[in-house]
């Protein structure tokens, strides 16, 4: 049957089971938002197209489904970027569709034309430049495809306006056609069996869950496989939530601001078994001094992330779960007490809890953690980026695999409250808490509109400091305290959110925490919290760039080895 | 150390921007870089010789591999491959010169595919020393422009994978 190539698009995202799209119009997407009224597609208008990227992202986290955004030609599709970059970097399914101005103006410097394919070639697994509409049924298939095999990612279909009006034959093809992706590899029975024996015969084991164990679904089996093997697991930012925050066996996260009993476990065991990560600079300081006792394992479904950054001993490519499960009938059940003694001894070392008790002063950590307590560790938590975001991280123990949704790798301010939006609308069921830095609120402010217009009862908690605070301790910690363009003079953020048409509370003192949060519980819609924290609070433990995970900075800077 | 790496690409528009796109990002560093059709409709072969380590040459083939209109990297280097790169010289030469030329080009091989009355334009085919020993030789009379295609490679023996594609406009 004919259709227009308007119609098409929807047709084809239907058929992918596209629920959601978000997006703002314009000149060069008006035939596909002229069609949209007779496709079961809910849209959601945001307010400015980097929102419109990180809420299908925030979806896509959420759900495990495609996550979808529009934008029209030049400034809209420009303005995508820097979301599509953030999908990129931390590996979430996306499909970005951008209008294109007519095929015929392609390359002369048209109105609102930009070369969108070009700018995100480095930012996208693939792009796609349509220019009739017979092409559209194939692209998207493979859009799709792409965007959610293998190591997921975002993948870019520009359309030149000509195509969406242009009339085509449509049938969707049931399978894309893309020769050699992604390749299929069997799991490699001699390494699982090699990988066993070493994980039967160490002393000092210990699993480094990352975000790839959550993306294939693999916690139960991360679960199964810690508690048979007795082994500790620690996780990198990502991988937070892959194994539950209270377990016994769950150290928390590794790297520049991990626990000090996750760093000295990496820096003591005799074998890692790294398994859905990617070895970032940020969790592993330098790589010349990273695990220096232990043999590693290193399992990724991407083959270009082993020996990337770390060398491994034995390396496996696969998918997390499947490897997980294949592995699980090879280790020895065990017990190992004095490892577990010497990682109790690092966590009454660390201090955790200090801030947490600490009265008087309104502690950022303090905040935290009553968010925690009041929602029992099983909220889907949002947060944004730098010192907020880390001490949500330590201060907010996840239960549910897949509850911490962050912008990892690329640490794009401004992230969460859009991220939440899409996060609410795919998660209906859960209580979404968006954790903000007085910075990172202001980057995308203008989503509260877009959170009243939904309807979506986030709750908000800006962590204010009066400061761009990460950038700020790393002023006080190394260069002598030279806080240049860091302090920040904020409105009234409960007031702005009440201009939005938001409950807007305010919390000044410790004492007033609690009952601000309940009353944010018991609030039906959007509740923002604005807490006037410690100004100057650092976060620690801290590895400072570039240094040994042995060098771990606790509070009062006072070194421990 | 230098290698020589063969491509499979899919024969679509932006395929060779993608991978010099890579190529430029991760700073590896390509000295020379050759495409063509390859025996099926629709796929592009492609040679390019990369500097560095085992572990860098690694990196350069599987991100490469990542790309979806990149279908196989193969390195080459270590094996029993022909390689071979064609260079376009033009070489001052008066007429009591263009004999003195003539048998060094025949020397090598090469042909003298151009003649003007102060020059000559020599095609020369080999291994890349060859041309350069060439080049080397010929420059005493003073060379006016070189054209050098890269090196292209094939291994020996070895028939190469069938391709099924769906061939695209
Ligand atoms: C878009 C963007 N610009 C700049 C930075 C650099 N940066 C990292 S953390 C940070 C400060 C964040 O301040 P705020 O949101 O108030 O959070 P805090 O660290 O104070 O908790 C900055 C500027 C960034 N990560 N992202
Ligand atoms: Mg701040």
């Amino acid at each position: 049957m004919k259709r227009s190539g308007a119609e098409i698009l929807w047709e084809c995202l239907v058929a992918e089971g596209v629920e959601v799209v978000f997006g703002i119009p314009g000149g060069a997407v008006i035939h596909i938002t002229d069609a949209l009224p007779r496709y079961p597609v809910r849209f959601v208008l945001t307010r400015h197209e980097q929102a419109a990227a990180h809420a299908a992202d925030g979806y896509a986290r959420a759900t495990g489904k495609v996550g979808v955004c529009l934008a029209t030609s030049g400034p809209g599709a420009a303005n995508l970027v820097t979301g599509i970059a953030t999908a990129y970097m931390d590996s979430i399914p996306l499909v970005a569709i951008t209008g294109q101005v007519p095929s015929s103006m392609i390359g002369t410097d048209a109105f609102q034309e930009t070369d969108i394919t070009g700018i995100t070639l480095p930012i996208t697994k693939h792009n796609y430049l349509v220019t009739e509409a017979g092409e559209l049924a194939r692209v998207l298939k493979e859009a799709f495809f792409l965007a959610r095999s293998g190591r997921p990612g975002p993948v870019l279909v520009d359309i030149a306006k000509n195509a969406q009006a242009q009339e085509a034959e449509f049938r969707y093809p049931e399978e894309p056609e893309i020769p050699g992706h992604p390749p299929k590899r069997p799991l490699p029975e001699d390494l699982l069996e090699r990988a066993g024996e070493l994980l039967n015969t160490a002393e000092r084991p210990l699993i480094l869950a990352g975000h790839g164990v959550l993306l294939a679904g693999g916690h139960t089996e991360l679960l199964a496989l810690a508690e048979k093997g007795d082994i500790p697991v620690a996780t990198t930012l990502l991988g937070i939530g892959a194994i539950p925050g209270s377990h016994r066996l769950s150290l928390g996260m590794v790297g520049m601001h991990g626990t000090l009993q996750a760093n000295r476990a990496v820096q003591t065991c005799d074998l890692l078994i790294a398994v859905g990560m990617r070895f970032d600079d940020r969790v592993i300081g330098d790589p010349k001094a990273f695990a220096p006792n232990a043999a590693i394992v290193h399992v990724d479904i991407d083959p270009a992330e082993i020996g990337k950054n770390i060398v491994p001993d034995l390396a496996i490519v696969a998918d997390a779960r499947e490897f997980l499960a294949a592995f699980l009938p090879l280790v020895e059940p065990k017990k190992r007490s004095d490892w577990h003694a010497e990682i109790e001894s690092w966590k009454r070392e660390a201090g955790w809890d200090e801030p947490l008790r600490e009265e008087g002063r309104l502690l950022p950590q303090y905040v935290i953690h009553e968010i925690w307590r009041a929602t029992e560790g099983r909220a889907l938590v949002v947060s944004d980026v730098g010192q907020s975001q880390m001490w949500e991280a330590q201060y907010y123990l996840h239960e549910l695999p897949g509850s911490l949704i962050t912008s990892g790798g690329l640490g794009t301010m401004g992230f969460a409250l859009p991220a939440a939006i899409g996060a609410q609308i795919g998660r209906p069921d859960l209580p979404v808490w968006v954790i903000v830095g007085d910075g990172g609120i202001q980057m995308t402010i203008q989503e509260l509109a877009t959170v009243v217009q939904e309807g979506l009862p986030l709750k908000i908690a800006v962590i204010n400091n009066g400061y761009l605070g990460m950038v700020r301790q790393w002023q006080e910690l190394f260069f002598n305290r030279n806080y240049c363009a860091t302090c920040l003079h904020n409105p009234d953020f409960a007031r702005v959110a009440q201009a939005y048409g938001i409950r807007g509370l305010r919390v000044d003192r410790r004492a007033d925490v609690r009952a601000a949060i309940a009353e944010a519980l018991e609030t039906e819609g959007p509740v923002l919290i604005d807490f006037r924290v410690e100004p100057e609070e650092n976060v620690f433990p801290m590895v400072a760039p570039g240094r040994s995970l042995s060098e771990v900075i606790l509070p009062q800077r006072k070194e421990v080895r | 150390m230098r290698h020589t790496l063969v491509a499979a690409v899919v024969d679509r528009p932006g395929v060779l921007n993608r991978m010099v796109s890579l190529f430029r990002r991760r700073r590896y560093n390509i000295e020379s870089l050759a495409v063509g059709h390859s025996e099926t409709p629709g796929i592009s072969r492609m040679t390019f010789v990369v500097e560095g380590d085992d572990r860098v040459i690694e990196q350069v083939k599987k991100q490469l591999e990542k790309l979806v209109d990149v279908i196989e990297v193969r390195d080459v280097t270590g094996e029993p491959a022909v390689v071979r790169e064609l260079a376009l010289i033009r070489v001052r030469a008066t007429s009591e010169q263009r004999g003195e030329v003539a048998q060094l080009v025949e020397l090598y091989r090469a042909k003298v595919v151009d003649v003007d009355h102060d020059s000559l334009m020599v095609e020369v085919t080999g291994t890349e020393e060859k041309v350069n020993h060439l080049i080397t030789l010929l420059e005493p009379f003073g060379i006016e422009e070189i054209v050098r295609t890269g090196p292209v490679a094939m291994v020996r023996g070895a028939r190469p994978k069938e391709f099924r594609i769906n061939v695209l406009k």
